[in-house]
Order: C-alpha cells, then structure tokens, then sequence
C-alpha cells in the first residue's frame, strides 16, 4: 500500500504493509532509528513521536494512519547538521540521561508539553512524561533539564508554533 | 465491509485494539478506520444529555467546556484515562467499545446511566449502559455494529459535586480499583440525589445505588458510608491478578467510594 508520509518536513513515499506500525516504517523505511522500539503495544512510550506537533506514540498508530498528518521524529528537533535544539541542549547540561534509551522520546513528549504551555509547573512536567519509562535516571534530571529548556525558551521571547522544530 | 467479514474490527485511536493485537488477543482479518469521519466527532447539549461522538478524541474532551460545566464526572476522570500521548490519539467510543473493565470512561458510563447508539446495516440502535457491558472486554455491540455516539445524562440541580479516586501502578496505568461519585445537595448542604459507582474492581463496572440511597436526605457520614459499602461489597465477586487481589480490592474499594463520595460532597458545597 502506497503512502505518503510528511515527516520533518519532507515528503516520504513509502510502500507499506496495511499492518506496519509507524514505528516500523519510521525504522526500516526510512531509518528515522531515533523513535526506539521499546514495549510495542503502547506502555513505555519510547516510541514517541509529534503528530502535528501533539506527542503520540508511534507503535500504536500504523504508518497508513499517517497519511496527511505532519510527522515529527527527534532528528527533525535539530535546527541544522551538528546542532541541537534548546530542549536537546538542556538535556545534555543537565545530564537528563543515562543510557539514553528512553530520551528521544522524552524530548518529544517534553517539545509537545511546551509547544502548548510555556511555563509548566512541575506537576505539569511530571503528568507530560509520566507516559515515558526511563529506569536510569530517576527522571529528577530529566524534570530539571524540561524546566531550563522552558526557562530558555520563554527568555528567547518568540512564539513557538507547534509543529515548528527549531 | 463490517457486515461482510466477521473479523473485521472498526478501529478509531487504536489505543486499546492495537495494544490487543500486539499481543495477539485480537487478530482481526481487516481493520475499518473510523478516525477521520467528520460526523462522528462532537461534543453538544440536545435535550438533557450531552451527546459525545464516537470517535472524539480523548485529549478533545479532556478540555471542553461544554463537559465541564455540565458532565463534570466525565472531565473530572479524564487526566486518568491513559497518558497524554495516548489521549491524543484515544476516543471515548473507542474505550466504550472495548469495554475495559478499568476503563475510567467506561465507568463514568455506567454511574451517570449513560445511552449508547451504534449503527447496525443502515438502522441506529440504543442501549443503557447498565446492560451494554457483560464482561472484561466483552460488550453488547454486534460485530456488524459500529459504536455513533455517547449521551451522558445531565444533572438539573444547582449544586452537583463529583468524585473520583483509584489505585494504580503508576499515574494513569491501568487502576486496580477505581470509584466515582455524583449528587446533588439542597440549600442546606443534604443530599437530594446521588450515583456511585465502582470499576476496575469487578467484571464490569457496577453502580453501588444501596449505598448511594443511604446517602439521599443526609449530610457526609465517613462512617456511615463506609459501613454501606462493606456491606454492598460484602458478596460481591472481585477481580484477582497479579498485581492485586481479590481481598484487597474489596478493601480498598471501600476507601476508593468513601473518599470519592466526600469529594462529591466537598465540591457540591463550592458553588
């Protein structure tokens, strides 16, 4: 089954079996490897990716659901080659990671939460990935790296669009 | 297509049929994409229900106003159904459909006495809610039969209070026990009404109403109200897996309704 796909903002065709997940096709057609295939049936939320900017996870969804939707995967976070976004940068100051499995789609979940509310308490940032599963860090530095990143982007006094990546 | 195959399934948000299928409970031989009809997504007042389509999604209804001020159970459980991730992507008719014995929404269904219409070869039918849910995953709906839409019985009475506490692993996974609370008080802070209703806990979600008359014509009683749900919950047959048994359900079940009922009376009393 032919579909075409809008991911990061380019235009994927792709020819995929009616049952392949999203994750999958991300995976394997395209080598998008950074959405991670964790549980597969929607508990530890490795898998997160943005669907017109709201975070989903991607190996509940198949990939001809995509279809019209604009697809968002961490490499589409990067403002440009070698860089990282202002989420990503906090990430890395605050050491909000270990082996780093469950971080993609934690910065995904933390992107969705702060593309919709740019001032989250803590409480909000707890609820945005108490979806994620990470059992390295104790997740308090990934609550504080999600804090600096919406400290940063308030002071960077711009409105961020929902499915705008930079 | 749904009448033609009889393992066809309609799929909405996929949150609970593809978890399913993942894990080979459900193997259907096609999959009917129901997310995107335009028909079957909304939220209005008609009469005195609100009527939610089926396939809204969860993260929709999370928000309305429309819900809020007049289906305040159903707002008040919606930041338990699943995650946000899978809120975005979940529909209320999805979680009705399938019929998840801890599904929070279902529950709410069952307290308010709720009214589903489903489509069935071009004729609509209706069902309360009471008697659409005949076990864990197991629902009243034709296999031809795609669920419309959800009405939710709106409450007249100026001052209505809703409750709601469950018991889970982890914030928003599935609850082991699960109770909510609706009633109303008169001028004098009595109850005039009242519905409670207790999931997760049972087959399928159960209305507690020989608890609920104990309440009508009084004031909050923690004693009182602990003592009717022991004895409402005395006979009846828990749940038991892994994580929880079937007494410890049944214990916690009656904290679950009793601390619920108090925040039922807690919020009718704030204007």
């Amino acid at each position: 089954m032919k579909v075409e796909l809008d991911i990061n903002k380019e235009k994927h065709e792709v020819d995929v079996e009616p049952r392949m997940s999203l994750l999958d096709c991300l995976r394997d057609k395209l080598q998008l490897n950074g959405a991670h295939t964790g549980c597969e049936h929607g508990v530890c939320g490795a898998c997160t990716v943005l669907v017109d900017g709201t975070a989903v996870r991607s190996c509940l969804m198949f990939a001809v659901q995509a279809d019209g939707y604009a697809i968002t995967t961490i490499e589409g976070l990067s403002p440009g080659p070698g860089e990282l976004s202002i989420l990503q940068d906090a990430f890395c100051e605050t050491h909000g990671m270990q082996c780093g499995y469950c971080t993609p789609a934690m910065i995904l979940a933390a992107q969705s939460l702060l593309s919709k509310n740019a001032s989250p308490t803590r409480d909000e940032i707890v609820d945005a990935i108490s979806g994620n599963i990470c059992r390295c860090t104790g997740y308090a530095q990934i609550v504080e790296a999600i804090a600096l990143a919406a400290e940063r982007m308030r002071g960077q006094n711009q409105p961020q669009d929902a499915s705008v990546t930079r | 297509m749904l009448a033609a195959d009889d393992g066809a399934r309609v799929i909405a948000g996929g949150q609970t049929l593809v978890p399913l299928m993942a894990m080979r409970l459900a193997r259907p031989t096609r999959l009917i994409d129901i997310a995107r009809i335009p028909g079957l997504s909304f939220v209005r007042e008609q009469g005195a229900s609100v009527v939610v389509g089926a396939a809204t999604k969860q993260h929709v209804i999370e928000t309305d106003p429309l819900i809020h001020a007049k289906v305040p159970l159903l707002a008040k459980v919606m930041p338990f159904v699943g995650h946000s991730a899978t809120r975005a992507r979940g529909t209320v008719g999805g979680s009705i459909a399938n019929g998840d014995a801890a599904a929070e929404i279902v529950l709410v269904a069952v307290t308010l006495e709720a009214t589903l219409t489903w489509r069935e070869n071009g004729a609509d039918q209706e069902m309360p809610a009471a008697e659409f849910f005949l076990g864990p995953m197991v629902t009243s709906l034709p296999l031809a039969a795609c669920l419309k839409s959800v009405s939710f019985p709106v409450w007249q009475e100026p001052r209505v209070g809703v409750g709601f506490h469950e018991v889970n692993a982890r914030q928003s996974d599935f609850a082991f026990v699960s109770a909510a609370a609706q009633l109303a008080l008169d001028a004098e802070g009595l109850c005039t009404s009242a519905t409670i209703g207790l999931g997760a806990a049972t087959a399928v979600p159960m209305r507690l109403d020989a608890v609920a008359d104990t309440l009508v014509g009084k004031g909050f009683d923690e004693a009182k109200v602990r003592e009717a749900t022991k004895a409402a919950l005395a006979d009846v047959e828990m749940l038991a897996d892994l994580h929880a048994s079937a007494d410890y359900r049944r214990r916690v079940a009656v904290t679950m309704v009793v601390r619920a009922v108090a925040d039922a009376y807690e919020s009718a009393r704030r204007p």
